[in-house]
């Protein structure tokens, strides 16, 4: 099979998935549904593998393959292709997608064994799978934007699965609102890029526009700022992050997959397929550096104070993008895409066995209501940590610290980045290490306030096994200089993605990883100390209005409630009875009326008529004789 | 040898017309009403006659025995339409018999 | 010659005037009758005595001798007092008034008329009856149908059936 077929194939499997359990799920057993499910977007992992075997040893000429599948649209001098490109940024995506997704599945199979709407669910999460590879392998910005539109709509139904509970569907059309609102950013950028240069196809602009636009000409400013405002909704970083938190209302696998691997870092594979777009606008890549910087903060503090499991870890997601935004500002390219490959595994992981715990505790979410799991649920606590490990960016073991470590020190050493966004790293990673075994003191250890109900049988237990271990040996791939400067990601992607510019500073990149692995030590020690030792001012933290203001997430909710809801509403509210379709209602009142009108005319009195014609041919004689 | 103008003959016709216009409108009764009609009809042929005599053409004078039988005919209908409103509404008064309404 | 035609379209005009306001049926009735009369003094002076005395035979006697019978039968005359009531002179205003505008047009109709055809004499009824029976047979053929269905309608209308009602719907 040729190479292109099997590119092609990779979306289309769960597509073709997708359709089937939505046309025939009703009549299919439930085993049946879960493997034609599951065993898509399996095969597409396989073939992503094969693709990935076949890319890093016979690379081709221009660095990427290109499948046309058919002509899309033509229209005088706008067209545009379903064709896929497969670089190695895409390759990256593809695995973590169809690898870190299949795995979810697996899962949800025994997560949603007892739902009922089962069939429904796969349906929706195959098709979440075919618009992210779509998104990924999208060749031309009008095919990305049909995949971002997709995955935005998935990510709607299953926010909203479980439909019957209104406070669902709120939160998935908040999440889709908000998006909307980066999505409408997005597509302006696109058409003045199409405007511009008359193409959609991605390589093609990114020539063109290094060509014709100048380094921080005001059209590039516009469209890179506009292209971030869809980056920014799609990826949940300020100011439109609100809407993550709430989208934990879906079940856990739709957290895992869609709020922690995948979808919210589609943002950032648009930033890194477009950098050249970035770099013709410096003034843009610094606001993406800012904004990472202050949302890992922001988000890192409100994660301090939530006590719902799964918000910690959508604030922690959050605040994880951050990073990899402020990468993307820093022009670190391919470390963030190594922090999105490695945050995908520890993130999908945390989720997994987040749902394990929810599930098994018959639905309970708030983490003070739990505690003394560890010796009751062994394999998900020890995944559990392994995962917060990661997080915290545990020194030398876990990947997330050579990740993470890349990130800080890219932060700092690049010619665009300087102490200050190291600093707010630093805190971030100290913030992170500290709610993360906040999480965990306060779930697995101590005294047991909720019994769990059943114990997760191996469907859910093998994925968090294999995650937990992707999560410690991932890193191995991108050791840093100072510890075996094996670069096997970066030679990966070197040819998609531009070198980060560093200062000469290189000495002191030794110096640097030490503070952060202190830093790391420091938090997770903290942890223990404050929410293992339980001292009394934890207590009196906990009831404080800094805790209250951390949980509601820096109160941006209230604000854009005040600000954008509350006065759409009232309009609403003043248009209950439709004021335009009363110009229709007046025109009908105003028949009505002529009619009551003249027939006041009709009153059936004869002589009333003999006058009207009398008064009528006086008229007509009149005027037509004195014409 | 009649010379008197035509316009004063056909001012007569007029006149006359005119006197059972507003007869009709006027009276209430329906008796009434059907005599102006009647005077109306009359003054009509009046001026066929008078065109008679004025183009010396036999035409007109054919012309107002037609009408003289339709006139004979509507008095006939409407004299019995007459009879069987005043035995249904038991009045002649036009004014009360205004049932096709709105 | 001519002042025959200005005192009989005197007396029309008067008797007429009489009639549209009389009190009593009968009497406005009758003054009809002396109009008709009247006119057809006038149309033996415009050259149509046949016509004259066919308006006499027929409409006087036979139309408006059909009117007295109808309002004999109806008793309409007892009603004087109804009809003071109803004919007060604010009645006539309106009425009045537009049969001025339209006499006012009709005299301006009247402003441009041809001139008369020269050679006028008497139009015997013999050429009437020529034209009649020549060229308008088949208008006198449509007036006989017409004469026939005013018969039987006239008949069908006047005629007083008692009402039958089917025994359900009989009045208890």
């Amino acid at each position: 099979m040729p190479l292109s077929t099997i590119i092609a194939l990779i979306p289309a499997l769960p597509l073709f998935s997708s359709v089937i359990l939505i046309l025939f799920g009703g009549q299919l057993s439930r085993k049946v549904a879960g493997r034609i499910g599951a065993g898509s977007v399996g095969v597409a992992a396989l073939l992503t593998i094969l693709v990935g075997i076949d890319f890093i040893n016979a690379l081709p000429e221009t660095k990427s393959y290109s499948v046309v599948i058919w002509q899309w649209l033509h229209a005088g001098n706008l067209s545009a292709n379903i064709a896929f490109s497969l670089d190695s940024l895409s390759l990256v995506f593809i695995f973590v997608i169809t690898f870190v997704g299949f795995l979810i599945h697996l899962y949800s199979i025994g997560f949603m064994a007892k739902d009922e709407g089962f069939t429904r669910f796969f349906a929706y999460m195959n098709l979440f799978v075919s618009s992210m590879l779509i998104l990924v392998l999208a060749d031309n910005l009008l095919l990305m934007y049909l995949g971002w539109e997709g995955v935005g709509l998935c990510s709607y139904l299953l926010i909203g699965f479980w439909y019957k509970e209104p406070a669902n569907g709120t939160a998935a059309r908040k999440a889709f609102i908000i998006t909307r609102i980066g999505d409408t950013a997005m597509i302006i950028g696109i058409f003045i890029l199409f405007l511009s240069f008359g193409t959609f196809n991605i390589a093609e602009l990114m020539h063109l526009a290094s060509a014709k636009w100048a380094i921080g000409s005001s059209l590039a400013v516009l469209t890179a700022a506009l292209l971030l405002g869809g980056a920014l909704g799609k990826s949940a970083q300020l100011p439109l992050q609100t809407w993550l938190p709430d989208a934990m209302a879906g079940p856990s696998p739709v957290s895992a997959l869609i709020h922690a691997a995948t979808m919210v870092t589609a943002g950032v594979y648009l930033i890194a397929r477009t950098n050249v777009l970035f770099s013709l606008a410096p003034i843009v890549q610094t606001i993406i550096a800012i904004i990472g910087a202050l949302t890992l903060l922001i988000a890192g503090f409100s994660a301090l104070g939530q006590h719902d499991l799964k918000r910690i870890l959508a604030y922690s997601t959050i605040s994880q993008i951050g990073y990899m935004f402020l990468a993307l500002g820093v022009g670190a390219y391919s470390a963030a895409i190594f922090h999105f490959m490695i945050h995908a595994f520890f993130k999908a992981l945390l989720f997994l066995a987040a749902g394990v715990v929810i599930l098994v505790l018959n639905e309970e979410h708030d983490i003070f209501k739990m505690g003394g799991l560890r010796k009751k649920m062994p394999a998900v606590f020890w995944t559990f940590l392994i995962g917060s490990a990661s997080l915290s960016a545990l020194p030398l073991v876990t990947a997330g610290f050579y990740s993470k470590d890349a990130i800080l020190w890219f932060a700092y050493s690049s010619n665009t980045g300087g102490i200050v966004l190291w600093l707010a790293g630093i805190v971030g990673a100290f913030l992170t290490a500290l709610y993360s075994f906040r999480m965990i003191f306060i779930t697995f250890f101590g005294e047991a306030k909720t019994e769990p109900t059943f114990s997760a049988g191996k469907l859910m237990t093998v994925p968090l096994i294999i995650l937990a271990t992707l999560s410690v040996v991932g890193g191995f791939i991108e050791l840093p200089a100072s510890m075996g400067n094996f670069h096997l990601f970066s030679n990966l992607v070197k040819n998609t993605l531009p070198e980060v510019a560093i200062k000469n500073v290189e000495h002191l990149e030794g110096l640097f990883q030490l503070i952060s692995a202190l830093i790391a030590s420091l938090g997770i020690y903290l942890a223990y100390r404050f929410y293992f030792k339980k001292p009394t001012f934890i207590e009196a933290f906990n009831h404080s209005r800094l805790n209250r203001f951390f949980e509601k997430g820096f109160g941006f909710d209230k604000v854009y409630d005040t600000v954008f809801v509350k006065p759409i509403v009232w309009l609403a509210e003043i248009d209950k009875k439709d004021i335009f379709d009363q110009l229709n209602i007046m025109l009908s009142k105003l028949a009505l009326w002529g009619n009551q009108i003249l027939s006041i005319a009709q009153n059936g009195k004869l002589r009333w008529y003999l006058l009207s014609f009398a008064l009528g041919i006086a008229l007509i004689l009149t005027l037509m004789l004195t014409k | 040898m009649l010379t008197v103008p035509v316009e004063t003959q056909l001012l007569f016709a007029g006149i006359l017309f005119f006197l059972g216009l507003i007869g009709l409108l006027v009276r209430r009764n329906l008796v009434f009403m059907l005599l102006s009609i009647e005077i109306m009809f009359n003054s009509a042929g009046l001026v066929f006659i008078i065109a008679s005599h004025h183009w010396n053409q036999p035409d007109g004078q054919v012309m107002f025995i037609f009408i003289l039988a339709v006139t004979a005919v509507e008095v006939a209908i409407g004299l019995a339409l007459i009879l069987q409103v005043y035995h249904h509404f038991k009045t002649l008064d036009v004014d009360k018999i205004n049932k096709l309404k709105d | 010659m001519n002042i025959f035609f200005y005192i009989a379209a005197a007396i029309a005009i008067i008797s007429t005037m009489m009639a549209i306001s009389g009190r009593n049926a009968i009497h406005s009735l009758l003054f009809l009758i002396l109009s008709l009369l009247a006119i057809s003094v006038v149309f033996y002076l415009l050259d149509a005595p046949f016509i004259a005395a066919l308006e006499v035979i027929i409409y006087a006697g036979a139309i408006m001798v059909l009117f007295i019978f109808v309002t004999m039968m109806l008793n309409i005359g007892l009603e004087q007092k109804q009809e003071k009531q109803w004919l007060n002179p604010r009645m006539w205003i309106i009425p009045s008034i537009l049969a001025a505008i339209l006499l006012v047009d009709l005299m301006l109709a009247l402003r441009n008329m041809p001139p008369a055809v020269a050679g006028v004499q008497q139009i015997q009824p013999k050429q009437v009856g020529i034209s009649l029976f020549s060229t308008y047979l088949l208008a006198v053929e449509i007036a006989a149908i017409l004469l026939m269905a005013g018969v039987i309608g006239a008949y069908h209308l006047g005629s007083q059936k008692k009402k039958v009602l089917h025994r359900f719907l009989e009045k208890k």
